[in-house]
């Protein structure tokens, strides 16, 4: 099972075991997570489940989907070259240790 | 004692979980009760009638939070927990099935319900209306039964709800008959020429779409529906109704014990009721609007917006709810995104492609855009939600031009220092 460490707006970390195939975002909020509000429930279209990758991740992520780079420019916060939704990301065994900050707001 | 008396919340719903997470990021310390009728754990309704009907998905799927979440926050949530009146006096509510509970303060977010048709054989078996868990589970098991016996799934009213309906039963291969009462689909929140895509497309799927459409009975055999009938006298042969003409804000109980209602619970920007000791949150709630005109909302956006309001003003602090509606709802491959409110529109202007359909309409009034409903048109509708929310506006020309780029204007009010 993937680890997903989270750092959230206080700075507090919280690493969460993640089924493989679950999103960072349906992790989050099961665990109660803070900084992230996912009011679509991950349809891709309120973007509200905005997060940073932590470096080196970035790069081994697959790409945002043209509708998630849509979306990503409507982004509450300060939108950054890593910025991506967390309910487009996906864990996998591959991304054990990806790491994500979440914003101090999200609408 | 009376100090130590939670804040209570009615409804474990979306807004109910809001004000509850709301109030300890607002640094609320004390004990926090969230009660919730139903027997499942928070959880998502949008899906209910869109993809989770369709694919018969899990109960984790539609998880909102999950039980860790609540733990970790220190709400304490009790399920099956019907209340059955308020007392505002003693500041207590009263459960069906245990002592009363003393609050220090209280948030009513106790939903909607489904309005039910006012005709002869509206209670007969196969006759469905969509709320919760339990509802969804009994319209999808429904629908399959017509799919296998190759019977029709009738769907009566033509809005969000009916039309998602609509959109799942021809996923799961029932034939579907929609009736709306009205001349067009969807036409209390969208302008002909979008109710014009949705006829289009439900009809490219198969679906039979009668408008004007007045049921004025449901027939039945054996206890069991087998027919809907018009007020033309026409009959429409049904293995299953599914009913979605509009919700009713649940007030009851507000209303009972002497808060102020007018098709919901008044309240103002900041979810406050006529109670200072009690806010209101969601799909139950009236807002008045600075005009001094109610304004119903039924959809997630709001749920949480005046659900951070709501927490706020537990903690006596102001955080009134101002941001622009949105709304979004999935049929087919069409995702419709809403933002703004359309009424007292006095011209529509489009961009993009109709036929597909991948539009956008763009509603005025005295050349000021007001709303925007966008059919799988991302960009138009997340530039818009930046436009309506910082009061800016294109020309109706501006927005009907393919060519002209909506997003130079953010820029420009940026480079203006606006």
């Amino acid at each position: 099972m993937p680890r997903v460490r989270y750092l959230e707006p206080s700075g507090r970390e919280v690493t969460l075991e993640l089924e493989s195939g679950q999103s960072l975002m349906r992790g989050a909020v099961d665990a109660g997570v803070d900084g992230i509000e996912a009011q679509c429930g991950g349809h891709c279209i309120c973007a509200t489940c905005h997060c940073y990758v932590q470096a080196p991740w970035l790069d081994k992520l697959p790409a945002p989907s043209d509708d998630e780079k849509l979306m990503l420019s409507n982004v509450a916060a300060k939108r950054l070259p890593e910025s991506r939704l967390s309910c487009q990301l996906i864990a996998t065994n591959a991304l054990d240790g990806l790491t994500v900050r979440f914003p101090d707001r999200q609408s | 004692m009376q100090s130590q008396a939670p804040i209570v919340i009615l409804g474990a719903g979306q807004a109910g979980v809001q004000i509850a997470e709301s109030l300890r990021q607002e640094g609320f310390a004390g004990r926090l009760l969230l009660l919730g009728e139903e027997p499942h754990a928070p959880y998502q309704r949008p899906p209910l009638s869109k993809r989770w009907l369709a694919e018969a998905g899990s109960l984790s799927a539609l998880s909102l939070r999950g039980p860790d979440a609540l733990v970790r926050r220190q709400i304490e949530l009790r399920l099956e927990t019907r209340i059955t009146a308020i007392d505002r006096v003693r500041r207590e509510v009263h459960p069906s099935n245990a002592a009363p509970l003393s609050y220090a303060k209280l948030a009513i977010a106790t939903g909607a319900l489904p309005r039910t048709l006012a005709v002869p054989g509206a209670s007969l078996n196969g006759v469905l209306a969509l709320r919760g868990i339990a509802d969804s589970l009994a319209i999808g098991a429904a629908i399959r039964r017509c799919a296998a016996e190759q019977q029709p799934v009738v769907v009566v009213g033509g809005g969000f709800i009916g039309l998602e309906v609509a959109a799942s039963a021809r996923k799961l291969n029932a034939a579907v008959t929609v009736l709306e009462g009205m001349p067009r689909l969807m036409s209390r929140v969208t302008a002909p020429i979008v109710s014009e895509a949705f006829t289009r497309l439900h009809r490219s799927h198969g679906v039979q779409l009668l408008f004007g459409a007045q049921v004025t009975e449901i027939v039945g055999r054996e206890g069991r529906v087998v027919a809907v009938r018009t007020a033309d006298g026409q009959e429409y042969p049904a293995g299953c109704v599914v009913v979605g003409i509009g919700v009713l804000p649940d007030d009851v109980l507000a209303r009972a014990a002497g808060l102020a209602c007018e098709r919901g619970i008044i309240v103002d920007d900041c979810s406050r009721t006529s109670d200072p000791l009690i806010v209101a949150a969601g799909d139950c709630t009236a807002r008045r609007m600075p005009d001094g005109e109610l304004l119903r909302l039924e959809s997630v956006q709001n749920a949480v917006e005046q659900g951070k309001a709501g927490a706020a003003a537990l903690m006596d602090r102001e955080r009134p709810f101002r941001s622009t509606p949105w709304f979004w709802s999935d049929q087919y491959d069409v995702k419709l995104q809403m933002v703004g409110l359309s009424p007292g529109y006095d011209q529509v202007v489009t961009r993009g492609d109709l036929s597909k359909p991948a539009f956008s309409a763009f509603y005025f009034a005295a050349g000021r855009l007001l709303a925007v409903d966008s059919l799988s048109r991302i960009a138009d509708h997340m530039q818009s939600k930046r436009l309506l929310d910082r009061g800016l506006s294109p020309t109706p020309e501006q927005a009907a031009d393919p060519l002209f780029d909506l997003q130079s204007l953010l820029k420009e009010a940026t480079a203006d220092g606006a």
